[in-house]
This record gives structure tokens, sequence and C-alpha cells, in this order.
């Protein structure tokens, strides 16, 4: 399943496009920058609330395919700017982490 | 002689600019070929290492050497020194304060993913002085 169908799938808002085309392989959840960047695995779609800078940055260096900001976690503009240089996808939805992941283990 | 060696300054105190020089290590580790794993290993060492400049010691330096079976990395900054390492190097020890762990770091894994991502690690710290922490990812043959 790529980025794109997920995203229609789960009604998520594209707030940067990268590549949407880009398959995704599995799914992790987490906030703890380190640990996510340790154990994510690479294209895996990231779900976190933190919408940060350095979310951007950890997304790229486990080359995660995309990360979805959860319960309508707010995406700075900082992070923004650097996601559309980096070419990351982020997603935004309403729903929480439990039920995106449990969608997306269905849909993989 | 290197294959590459690469250079960087790292800015103390600006979270927006951590990373840049691990993401641009990337870059030239893939571009030359180098096999995921090892691209991985060490990226995360270095992200690692480069935050840890940043929120402790007011940021530093980092040169990198490239070679095809090895890449080589030293990290150098004038901070306050590590006064246990041994404490340090414990999964959950932090000393980050509050508005650096609201930005999602502090969980104390910073010098253990460190050690877990390189196949060498050397501290050499000294209080009030600084610390040079030297890394080396091995890349299988």
């Amino acid at each position: 399943m790529t980025v794109k169908e997920f995203a229609q799938q789960q009604s998520l808002t594209v707030a940067v496009e990268g590549d949407l085309s880009r398959e995704i392989g599995g799914g992790y959840c987490g906030d703890l920058l380190s640990w996510v960047m340790s154990r994510a695995e690479s294209d895996d779609c990231w779900f976190t609330v933190m919408g940060n800078v350095n979310a951007v940055a950890v997304s790229v260096l486990a080359d995660c395919a995309c990360i979805v900001l959860c319960e309508n976690a707010p995406l700075d503009d900082d992070a923004k700017l650097k996601a559309e240089q980096q070419g990351v996808n982020i997603l935004l939805s309403e729903q929480n982490a439990y039920t995106l992941a449990a969608a997306l283990s269905k849909a993989l | 002689m290197s294959l590459i060696t690469l250079h960087y300054d790292v800015p103390g105190d600006d979270f927006t600019r951590a990373g840049e020089a691990s993401g641009n290590v990337k870059t030239h580790l893939k571009k030359l070929g180098f096999n995921p794993t090892v691209v991985r290993n060490v990226v995360i060492a270095l992200y690692e290492a480069e935050i840890n400049m940043v929120i402790h010691a007011g940021g530093g330096e980092i040169d990198v050497e490239i070679d095809p079976d090895q890449i080589r990395m030293v990290l150098t900054d004038h901070g306050p020194g590590i006064p246990d390492v041994e404490l340090a190097m414990q999964e959950g020890y932090s000393t980050a304060p509050d508005n650096v762990r609201a930005l999602g770091f502090g969980a104390g894994m910073g010098l253990p993913n460190i050690k877990k991502y390189t196949d060498d690690m050397q501290i050499e710290t000294e209080i009030g002085v600084g610390t040079t922490m030297r890394l080396r990812v091995d890349v299988p043959a």
C-alpha cells in the first residue's frame, strides 16, 4: 500500500507531499525521538504527536515512508519547511495512533 | 588517506539545525553505495551525538573519515564534560532539561544508542574542559 492510498483510505490530510507513491512497509508508534530512531524500520509509517523539526530529521535518518501526526497534533512551521526541503511525507489526522495503526495493520 | 573526509561545525542550542551533519553524511554514504545497515548505524550514532552536543555542550565540531572498510567519527566539544560516564551510559539516565524533553529528547538513550550502533566508542571527557567522542562503524566484508 502506498502512502497516498493509506491517506485516502483513512481520510488523512496531506500537509507535506514528498513522494506519496512510496510503499509503506510497516508501522511504528512513538514520540521519544531516540527511541523511534533506533527502532523504526525503513519504510515504516510513523504515528506520532511530535510535529517539530527534529521529528522530520528522525524520519529522514530512519528512512520512514511518512509521518502521521495523530490527534490533531500541530505541525510547526519550521518542521513543514524542513519536510518540504527533504521530501518527507507528512499526513494529519484527528484519530489516535492506536486506531490508525490498527487500520494500517489490516490494510497491509 | 581516507576516501572522503568531512568536517562540520555544530551550533549550540539550535535545534532547528541539529541533524544537518548527520543528514549530509547519510547523503554521502548512500552516494558511495554503502549498504543500508551501515548507513543507518552511522547516522543514528552521529545524530545522537550531534543532539548531545547541542543539548549539553553548546555545540562543537564533527570530523568524519569514510573508508571502504570503516567510517570513523570524532566529535569534539568544549562543554561542561560528563561527570560520570558510566552513569551516563545507562539507558534511561538523562540530565536533559524539561524544554528539551518537550521536544522528544532526553529519554536517556543517547549514549546507549551510540554504543549500540557502533563497533567502537571511546569517550575522553574532562570537567570544565569538554568531551571528545571517537566512534567507528565497520563495514562488513
